[in-house]
């Protein structure tokens, strides 16, 4: 049972969390002219949790399955509301995710210029939201978190993306709505069925809910508890995105701007499966065993289904794009699997292919700023002329198919093996996504950089410093853990295990 | 009948109204309509803080009947009687920068806040009425002030035909509603709620002629809320009327109807235990009236391209949120009809008041117009998100908790499905309010257009309203609380 660390309570990450919205509403109060100001401002303010989360790795206690840095005060008392934060291993690694992400997304908005105090005070507002997400531990909080981090991503999808940026932006709104307003429903029932210990009223508080002795009657009937676990299932079954539910997800992507596209792929994906492992897991174990099978098969089509797709794709970001469902799937068969191998994976996976992800993104998104378009067709040999810029999206590239020494590898490596015991053969047709997966991104490879090159672009800069800098530290991410995962596997070891020991055999 | 002075004593407030009312009547009669508009305003003004601050200073305690057992003066009608009064109090503000309202040729500014301040007298006459004479008479109070007003902008085409329709509508409406109380009145032998409530404990009667007689009572209510399918007249009316009047309209007459109902409803056939016509399920129908009300306002909003209309669409779909909150007559749906009530009335005379603005500088509220406004006016760009947001019911604004507390009620009721029409409903109505900021933020405005030059007036109160709409989205204790009491003598 989960409980709070003695002696580890700490503001730490309520200021993670609202230090970027501090830099957001004072970015709002400088002049609109003042671009370079708004830019250092919201750099400054990325930075600041970024620093502040070197202090989060080194007092993490790895081993202990309690919550860590939590901090615990009353908001709304007639309604049981709390501000209730913390963190655990499941989500220590998507917290460092943001933060890290976040700031080199900054660094990739440098070349924004419409109305760019709305754009990187809406960027900061998106970090906030996306770290309340995860560091929440009532239910009410989660889901006011959950909600508002849609409100900046839609306009920083409607204002500052593609052509078709309007249609994109609405469609992710609506979809991401549908979802969370089944979690509204099932959160209501559990505040509804779920007893305070210490009080015997109703209750918003996680931990309480995760304790089986506190549920009510109604809520011990399986069919009431497997209701519960589709609706909020289906709810972040919409952001993970699992397919039939994934449509939002190329449009949204393609039609962002870069860093968005990044945040998108890299933090907002994960928060669907996060929310798997935080919330329907421990509060209704019995149901994720119920729901297991189904999960491996639908993470078996994200795989394959996804694959092909990418395998169909013209565009250079729409292929990355549909890469992403295809590696989700990886994750939703890691947490199918309730052993130790398939759901560390699982975890590092979601860690691994946000960096991963990231890193293509802004790939594309470099190559988009000189050539003003993504077609693979039109491009050839860009491997003469950006030498630089071709090695780091191979890189890139590379760890996506999974390449041994790269991090994509050990999350899949890890998840195939988990799954593999359970499974058998389910787990054999998701290798063919691997497959099918190297096909993608070679292809591409193959079309982009190898060849002759298209003469329109001979005269095409290699990438740039400030590009570099906002894309050499995740290299280093994919690499160093790619060879040495183990830190990473440290953090969030003593957590999973602690979860899946609750599910039930 | 005996009336006694202490009587009068209970009904300060609405004396202060009815004499600032009066006031700006005669303030016209003697200046021949060249007073200073400014003191006119002044005087209306100070007309509604008194009254409000008397409301404040003397709380109902426990139930007071006066003027013979036609009036009551208890918790509920403390809470709508201030509630009342903040919504005059902001729609006299927004009128008195208003072109609409008092643009050319407009000489007797006076009759025309005279007229918002009967309205208001009337609202709170409607909720604290326990009798069914005092009823009617409240009722149409309202209705007779409220034609006036849709047509109050006399050269405009649509205000008249808006004051036409509206007065075919309503009409009607009272005739039914009177129908049916006369019936009730031929089955029991009374007028006041709690004798009928009493008589019809005694003895059920004719069941088929108070069957009859409740549902043509409640179509009454149900034109007075616009509830579908007596909702036809909504659209038009809001369209038409001067948008000032439109906001009052959507705010205020409204909650005189929940008060109404709450009222009528909960004394007559709640706390008196009433046996009669069980049969027939009523949670079911009401479930149904408020499933179809939500749906269709939202789905009739997702087409319009006038602004207006489409608020005024969307002002039925939340007549449908609300009704949930009365499907079982429980208290704590009751209690979340009130709080939805003080948040409904600030985000949508909110959203109301930036077409009003806009109406000012605008040729008109087509959306078409409103492309790129969010970059030229981004208070009012920034603003209208959080008003509409609101009205979706997305936190971190104070729609979200008032829905929560409806969703909240309907579920411990068990009626899983109304709760989720009505969470699909908000995922509808997402798309047509993101369609107001789609033209605000994401569509190209005329070529070198600046700002508006909006009334400061305007902008201040737009200031006013938003600060609540975030804050008690993060902070609304004391307006729970506020609204909780205002159920207290009712529940006991």
């Amino acid at each position: 049972m989960l409980g709070l660390a003695n002696g580890s309570e700490s503001t730490l990450l309520t200021w993670m969390t609202f230090v970027p919205v501090i830099g957001a509403v004072l970015i709002s109060l400088l002049p609109a002219k003042a671009r370079n100001l708004h830019r250092w401002v919201a750099l400054g303010t990325a930075a600041i949790p970024m620093l502040l989360s070197i202090r989060l790795i080194m007092e993490f206690d790895r081993d202990t399955t309690d919550l860590q840095f939590w901090t615990q005060v009353p908001w709304i008392s007639s309604f049981n509301i709390e501000y209730f934060v913390g963190i655990d291993g499941i989500s220590v690694l998507m917290v460092l995710l943001t933060v890290f992400l976040s700031f080199l997304c900054i660094i990739a908005s440098w070349n924004i210029n419409k109305a760019t105090k709305g754009y990187f005070a809406l960027f900061l507002l998106l970090e906030a939201g996306m770290l309340g997400v995860f560091i929440a531990l009532d239910f009410f909080l989660f889901y006011v978190f959950w909600e508002i981090m849609l409100l900046p991503m839609y306009f920083l999808i409607g204002i500052w993306g593609g052509p078709r940026k309007e249609y994109a932006a609405i469609k992710f709104f609506l979809y991401t709505l549908a979802g969370s307003v089944l979690m509204l429903l099932v959160m209501i029932a559990f505040y509804l069925n779920v007893q305070d210990p210490a009080t015997g009223g109703h209750t918003f508080n996680l931990l309480h809910m995760m304790n089986q002795a506190n549920h009510g009657t109604w809520m011990l009937n399986p069919d009431v508890r497997h209701l519960l676990f589709m609706g909020l299932f289906i709810g972040f079954a919409i952001k993970v995105p699992i397919v039939p539910f994934h449509t939002w997800l190329p449009d949204a992507h393609v039609e962002a701007p870069t860093a968005v596209s990044v945040i998108l792929a890299g933090v907002l994906l994960k928060m669907g499966a996060y929310g798997i492992l935080r919330i329907c897991y421990p509060i209704l174990p019995d149901a994720a065993k119920w729901f297991a099978l189904p999960l491996a098969i639908l993470g078996v089509i994200n795989i394959i289904y996804g694959a092909f797709c990418a395998l169909g794709q013209t565009d250079m970001k729409k292929l990355v794009a549909y890469s992403s469902v295809s590696h989700m799937g990886f994750v939703l068969l890691g947490m199918a699997v309730f052993n130790e191998a398939g759901i560390t994976g699982a975890v590092l996976q979601m860690f691994n292919h946000g960096t991963i992800t990231a890193m293509m993104f802004l790939m594309v998104g470099v190559i988009y700023d000189r050539a003003h378009h993504r077609e693979i067709a039109g491009f050839g040999g860009l491997g003469l002329q950006m030498p630089v810029y071709t090695s780091v999206f191979s890189l890139a590239l590379f760890a996506a198919l999974g390449l041994p020494g790269l991090s994509g590898f050990v999350g899949e490596a890890l998840v195939f093996i988990g799954a593999f015991e359970v499974y058998r053969v389910v787990t054999i047709i998701s290798v063919f996504g691997i497959v099918l997966g190297a096909a993608y991104v070679l292809w591409m490879l193959q079309r982009v950089f190898l060849g002759p090159l298209n003469e329109k672009y001979d005269k095409l800069p290699d990438i740039s410093p400030r590009e570099l800098a906002s894309v050499l530290p995740i290299a280093v991410v994919v690499v160093v853990f790619g060879v040495y995962p183990a830190p990473l596997i440290n953090l969030i070891k003593t957590s999973l295990l602690n979860l899946i020991a609750q599910i039930p055999g | 009948m005996n009336f006694t002075w202490s009587d009068a004593s209970y009904y300060l407030p609405e004396a202060v109204i009815l004499f600032a009312a009066f006031g700006a009547i005669i303030t016209d009669l003697v200046f021949k309509g060249r007073a200073n508009h400014g003191f006119v305003l002044a005087k209306v003004i100070g007309g509604l803080l008194i009254a409000g601050t008397l409301c404040i200073m003397r709380p109902p305690v426990g139930e007071h009947m006066i003027f013979g057992q036609m009036m009551v003066v208890d918790s509920l009608s403390h809470f709508f009687r201030l509630m009342f009064i903040g919504i005059t109090l902001v729609a006299v503000l927004f009128s008195y920068s208003s072109r609409e309202i008092m643009g050319r040729d407009r000489e007797n500014k006076g009759e025309y806040y005279a007229l918002l301040m009967f309205l208001c007298f009337g609202m709170m006459a409607m909720a604290s009425a326990v009798d069914l004479v005092m009823l009617m008479l409240s009722i149409e109070l309202v209705s007779l002030t409220s034609y006036i007003l849709a047509g109050y902008a006399r050269y405009s085409l649509r205000s008249s035909e808006a004051a036409m329709k509206y007065v075919l509508w309503g009409a009607v409406s009272s005739g039914l509603m009177l129908f049916g109380m006369s019936i009730l009145y031929g089955l029991t032998g009374a007028t006041g709620y709690a004798e009928i409530g009493a008589a019809l404990r005694d003895s059920t009667g004719n069941e088929l002629a108070l069957l009859v007689s409740v549902l043509f009572i409640m179509a009454g209510i149900g034109y007075k809320i616009s509830a579908v399918p007596f909702h036809f007249w909504t659209p038009d009316v809001y369209e038409g009327a001067p948008t000032p009047v439109t906001a009052m309209f959507a705010a205020g007459p409204k909650a005189a109807g929940f008060a109404l109902m709450i009222r009528f409803f909960y004394t007559v056939f709640v706390t008196e235990g009433l046996v009669a016509l069980e049969w027939i399920q009523w949670p079911w129908i009401l479930a149904i009236l408020a499933a179809v009300t939500m749906t269709w306002g939202n789905l009739a909003a997702m087409k319009q391209e006038n602004v207006k209309r489409l608020l005024a669409y969307s002002s039925i779909a939340h007549v449908g949120y609300l009704l949930m909150g009365f499907v079982l007559l429980s208290v704590s749906g009751l209690q979340a009809i009130l709080f939805y009530l003080i948040i409904y009335a600030i985000m949508t005379l909110g959203s109301f008041l930036i077409v009003i603005a806009l109406n000012n500088r605008l040729p008109s509220e087509d959306l078409s117009g409103y492309r790129g406004l969010g970059f030229r006016e981004p208070l009012i760009g920034v603003a209208m998100f959080i008003f509409l947001i609101s009205l979706v019911g997305l936190p971190p604004t104070a729609g979200f908790v008032a829905k929560l507390y409806l969703f909240t009620a309907v579920i411990e009721a068990g009626m899983w499905w109304l709760a989720l029409i009505a969470v699909l409903n908000s995922v509808i109505s997402l798309y047509y309010y993101m369609r107001i900021i789609r033209a605000m933020y994401f569509e190209k405005g005329p070529e070198g257009a600046g700002g508006l030059g909006l009334a400061r007036m305007h902008l201040a109160l737009i200031i006013l309203l938003v600060v609540p709409t975030i804050v008690f989205g993060l902070a609304w204790g004391p307006v729970k609380e506020f609204a909780d009491k205002g159920m207290g003598v009712l529940v006991g």
